[in-house]
């Protein structure tokens, strides 16, 4: 900082008022951004988040369009081509992917084959398409049945609030496994009863997120303003409160995915997954587990496949939670 | 002035902030002196860099926080006795914490419902300085907090060392909170917007005792507040910051009753008053300016209605008024026009005068 | 303090009832009777039904049955050996799957506790991007993927570990499914005690806490993490079923003799009784660490252990 003011330095009108066009510089100093383009822009900048979409984006590719690319079908069984180590096509000429042969077989099979001659590839391919078909239905739904609990609940609070809450606290205490293990023992499991199964017992979280934001909400004033006005509780609940919770409920049913896929290899692999011949990811896992010291290539595909959907799926779940909400509770 | 002994010397101290949108620089060459029993007060905007200048003295700092340069001389009694004087921004850590730290230089936060560690009772989170700085025993720490709680105006005191912080109201925290501070015995007590979380009626209350510890104990304070009302009741000396600089420093009488700095005024100005007959409320437009980008000229200028081009083109240096008067405004420079202060202000400060000379000077 | 317990209590004794309640109805709602043998004529079944008094309203049946399941006596298995007394097949288990249980619990918590502390200390350095690393892992990845790994590792290729659980080898066969098993659990808790414990350390009590002068180690043992295992509590119901479903998967994939395997052999054989049996067990250990969970959490922070005075 200069103590001395050297006035000959000093251009000869320093000492007039100062015009109005330096007051627009204060206003570059904020630029007015929509809240979606922030949380865009922050969920961009998590580079885990970012890989995390794009596999998921590849798998669910690989879902919808394998089976169809491929010329074999998940369900026909070769008895002349049982249990071939994967070959591929180029990569085979570098020795690994090459293929056994237990039997003479010309045929390419990317994955390998099962233990009945299935295509792996495809029945992988299959498989995942089921374990997404499965897990977003079943998410699905019980998104829909928390979020209108958690309104229900939240909103008209009072003995309404604290009778459905109790009911949530006991339903809460029974481990989901049970319940599902319970339900799927009267009902036999099959894609339907899987979901519904799931479905049952997935909507208390998403319940429980959309009340703690309904009451947040609620205390806030444009709520009050928006009842003085007169308007229906309809309109305030849909207007005014789901849009603030929206970001919640977005990240809650990211994370409900992960959860559902594994929830349905979980129950194939106690043996109350899909029956074949159909395919999920679990019940494949389960159907390798048995050779998989022998015959490692049968489990290590869709295991790959699940770990990695499910890590992707956890990480862009993770990044969207830090883009929409960088202060919210981590559950 | 009879003997007035320096305790702190700060001397173009620069500190800046690393963030992932570019480097902050939140305090810009501040100086400024305290001397002993005195009150130096601290006032600003949120964001003027005043609570990260005291930190910077105290030794707290986050992890991407810097001290560009500067020095901060503290001189203080050491363990034989003998006067000490050490930069403590040249210190580590580690030295800051065994020597300083709690033992010379403490404290007061200014939200007492979140200063204390809620799941510890009060008597130990007040002995564990006393036992760590000066190795007292269990039972001699819990009688010295004993006796620092009866001092700070807590009755039922022995009751209260039991309890834990969410059983006790804010008031009564902040009085903890100042009790712990006292409870190695600094020569500097650091407060940073003190009486802010606080009721108005238990504001006074808190001031005063601070006021009276002060007294009693001789100890130097450094009272930081956005409340000119607090500065004028604590306060000997003031220092006006505005975008991490010192705009204006003077005695008390110097800022409230001949401000020369246009920050200032808008101030002074901005205070309510029962007795101006103006039917708005005055405050001063825009907002304090971002610290990333490098700033040319004043920082002020651009809320400034007395500003001038000079004011855009260069950063104006300190102007002495008096001895101990400085302010940093082009309008003190020669050639610059002669600008009065704003006509409701200077009302403001004549009916002031008058009143002091009515009823006495306090 | 006593009232927060009290209440507790009660509505884990009402859930066991209600879990009671729908295991009931569901074992009524069963296809086929106790009595399968087609041997028997029409009036020896309505003999036996009026013997085992299966006649009787269903409040009276309902009330049998809880006392019964409260004694301990789970009735009799149908399928996987027949007219075995369902609580002989579950003792030799139960302690099997409770040691495999309790290790990966505390190795886990212990693991994954300083694996976060650090993780939040050390913030930004290689330690913390290991720990989130392993975190994120941990969480995604279901326990038979480290099971196979495990094993596929450790007790095929380097023959370090048994493969299959003997009893002659204890311990040394227990290591590979408790490590499987304790994965999530290392995970979660990484993860919450290093998030906790961040928070906490940017509190204004640790500011407090530090202008006094403490060393930074006292300030950490004794402030900040004292603050943020209080959060990390929160966390241990998802862990506490992760550990069930876990150990039916691991014992599964171990061969372990325990009550998870006796389980999936239950299902898969339709045998209701054990299956009921056993998912009474598991719910019943479920609602008893939570309460247990519930009392920690209320020794722990002393603003539910005392209540709010004046």
């Amino acid at each position: 900082m200069d103590e001395t003011f050297n006035p000959a330095a000093s251009a000869p009108d320093d000492f007039r008022p100062a015009t109005g066009d330096h007051r627009e510089e204060e206003q570059k100093a904020f630029v007015n951004q929509s809240y979606w383009h922030d949380v865009f822009h922050r969920f961009c900048a998590n580079k885990g988040a970012v890989i995390g979409l794009i596999f998921i984006v590849l798998i669910l590719l690989f879902a919808i369009f394998g089976p169809m690319l491929s010329h074999y079908s998940y369900r026909t069984v070769d008895p002349l081509s049982t249990n071939l180590k994967p070959r591929i096509p180029g990569l085979e000429k570098l020795g690994i992917f090459s293929g056994y042969n237990d039997s003479v077989s010309t045929a390419y099979h990317y994955f390998g084959t099962d233990n009945l001659g299935r295509d792996l590839f495809t029945r992988v391919a299959q498989g995942t398409r089921v374990s997404f078909e499965i897990a977003g239905l079943a998410v699905l739904c019980d998104v829909l049945l928390g979020v209108v609990y958690g309104l229900v609940s939240g909103y008209f609070g009072g003995k309404v609030d604290m009778v459905m809450q109790r009911i949530t606290e006991v339903l809460n205490s029974i481990p989901t496994m049970i319940v599902v293990t319970l339900l799927l023992l009267i009902i036999k499991p099959g894609m339907g009863s899987i979901i519904i199964a799931m479905m049952l017992t997935g909507w208390i979280n998403m319940s429980r997120i959309v009340r703690a934001q309904v009451l947040k909400v609620k205390e806030q004033e444009f709520v009050l303003a928006a009842n003085t006005i007169g308007d229906t509780n309809r309109n305030i609940i849909f207007k005014e409160i789901l849009p603030n919770a929206m970001g919640q409920i977005i990240v809650t049913f990211m994370f409900s995915i992960p959860n559902a896929i594994f929830m349905e290899a979980f129950l194939a692999f106690i043996g109350l997954g899909i029956p074949a011949p159909m395919a999920s990811l679990g019940s494949l896992i389960n159907d390798g587990y048995k050779s998989a010291m022998i015959y490692p290539h049968m489990i290590l595909s869709p295991v790959i496949i699940l770990a990695l959907l499910m890590l992707s799926f956890n990480l862009f779940a993770d990044g969207l939670r830090d883009a929409i909400d960088p202060q919210m509770k981590q559950i | 002035m009879a003997e007035r002994s320096r305790i702190l010397k700060v001397r173009d101290l620069d500190v800046s902030f690393k963030t992932t949108n570019g480097s902050v620089s939140a305090v810009r060459g501040v100086n400024f002196d305290l001397y002993k029993g005195e009150t130096v007060a601290i006032v600003g905007e949120s964001g003027s860099g005043k609570s990260v200048t005291v930190k910077t003295i105290m030794g707290i700092k986050s992890n991407n926080e810097s001290i560009d340069s500067g020095t901060v001389e503290f001189t203080y009694n050491g363990d034989n006795g003998e006067t000490v004087t050490e930069d403590l921004a040249k210190l580590t850590p580690r030295e800051m914490q065994r020597r300083i730290k709690g033992k010379r230089i403490a404290m007061v936060f200014q939200d007492p419902m979140t200063s204390l560690d809620p799941t510890m009772s009060i008597e130990r989170q007040m002995c564990e300085g006393m036992r760590y700085h000066f190795k007292m025993s269990r039972k001699e720490a819990s009688q010295r907090a004993l006796e620092l709680l009866q001092q700070v105006g807590i009755e039922d005191a022995e009751k209260r060392l039991k309890n834990y912080p969410h059983q006790l109201s804010g008031g009564m925290r902040q009085r903890v909170v100042i009790a712990i501070a006292l409870s190695c015995n600094p020569e500097l007590l650091i407060c940073d917007e003190p009486t802010t979380a606080l009721d108005v009626t238990i504001q006074a209350r808190i001031l005063e005792l601070i006021m009276k510890l002060q007294e009693e104990r001789g100890i130097s304070v450094i009272f930081i507040t956005h409340d000119l009302g607090v500065v004028a009741k604590v306060a000997d000396y003031v220092n006006v910051m505005y975008a991490g600089k010192i705009v204006e420093k003077g005695t008390v009488d110097d800022i409230f009753y001949d401000p020369r700095h246009p920050y200032t005024w808008g101030l002074l100005s901005s205070m309510p008053d029962t007795s101006t007959h103006d039917d708005r409320l005055y405050t001063i437009p825009g907002s304090p300016p971002n610290l990333i980008n490098n700033i040319t000229g004043d920082a002020f200028a651009v809320r400034n209605p007395y500003a001038m081009n000079i004011d855009f083109r260069r950063e104006p240096p300190m102007f002495r008024i008096n001895d101990h008067h400085e302010a940093a405004t082009w309008l003190l420079a020669e050639g610059a026009p002669h600008v009065e202060m704003p006509e409701t202000l200077k009302r403001r400060i004549e009916k002031a005068k008058k009143e002091a000379e009515e009823y006495g000077a306090v | 303090m006593k009232k927060y317990i009290f209440k507790r209590v009660v509505i884990a004794v009402i859930t066991v009832l209600v879990i009671l309640l729908i295991l009931y109805l569901m074992l009524d709602l069963m296809p086929g009777s106790p009595f399968n043998d087609e041997k028997m004529t029409a009036e020896q079944q309505a003999a036996l039904y009026a013997k085992y008094g299966l006649n009787d309203p269903f409040p009276v049946r309902y009330l049998r049955y809880v006392r019964d399941m409260l004694k301990g006596d789970f009735g009799i298995s149908y399928a996987i050996q027949k007219n075995c007394p369902i609580s002989t097949m579950l003792k030799a288990r139960v302690p099997i799957s409770l040691r495999i249980g309790l290790q990966a619990a505390v190795f886990g918590t212990f693991v994954g506790l300083i694996l976060g502390i650090v993780a939040a200390i050390k913030r930004n350095s290689p330690w913390d991007t290991v720990a989130t690393t392993i975190s994120v892992l941990g969480v995604s990845l279901p326990s038979f993927v480290f099971a196979l790994l495990l094993s596929y590792l450790f007790s095929y290729k380097l023959k370090v570990f048994p493969l299959l659980y003997s009893s002659k080898e204890a311990f040394k066969s227990t290591i590979l499914p408790t490590i499987s098993l304790s994965m999530f659990t290392i995970a979660s808790i990484a993860r919450y005690s290093r998030s906790e414990l961040i928070e906490v350390l940017n509190s204004e009590y640790i500011l407090l806490a530090d202008s006094k002068g403490i060393t930074r180690t006292r300030l950490i043992c004794t402030h900040a993490v004292h603050n943020a295992l209080i959060g990390v509590i929160t966390v241990l119901a998802p862990l506490v079923v992760n550990l069930m479903t876990g150990s039916l998967v691991v014992e599964k994939a171990f061969s372990i003799p325990g009550i998870g395997s006796l389980y999936i052999k239950a299902i898969q054989m339709n045998d209701y009784n054990v299956t009921l049996s056993i998912s009474f067990l598991y719910s019943v250990l479920f609602i008893f660490t939570m309460l247990l969970v519930d009392i920690l959490y209320g020794i722990i922070d002393p603003r539910i252990r005392l209540a709010k005075e004046g």
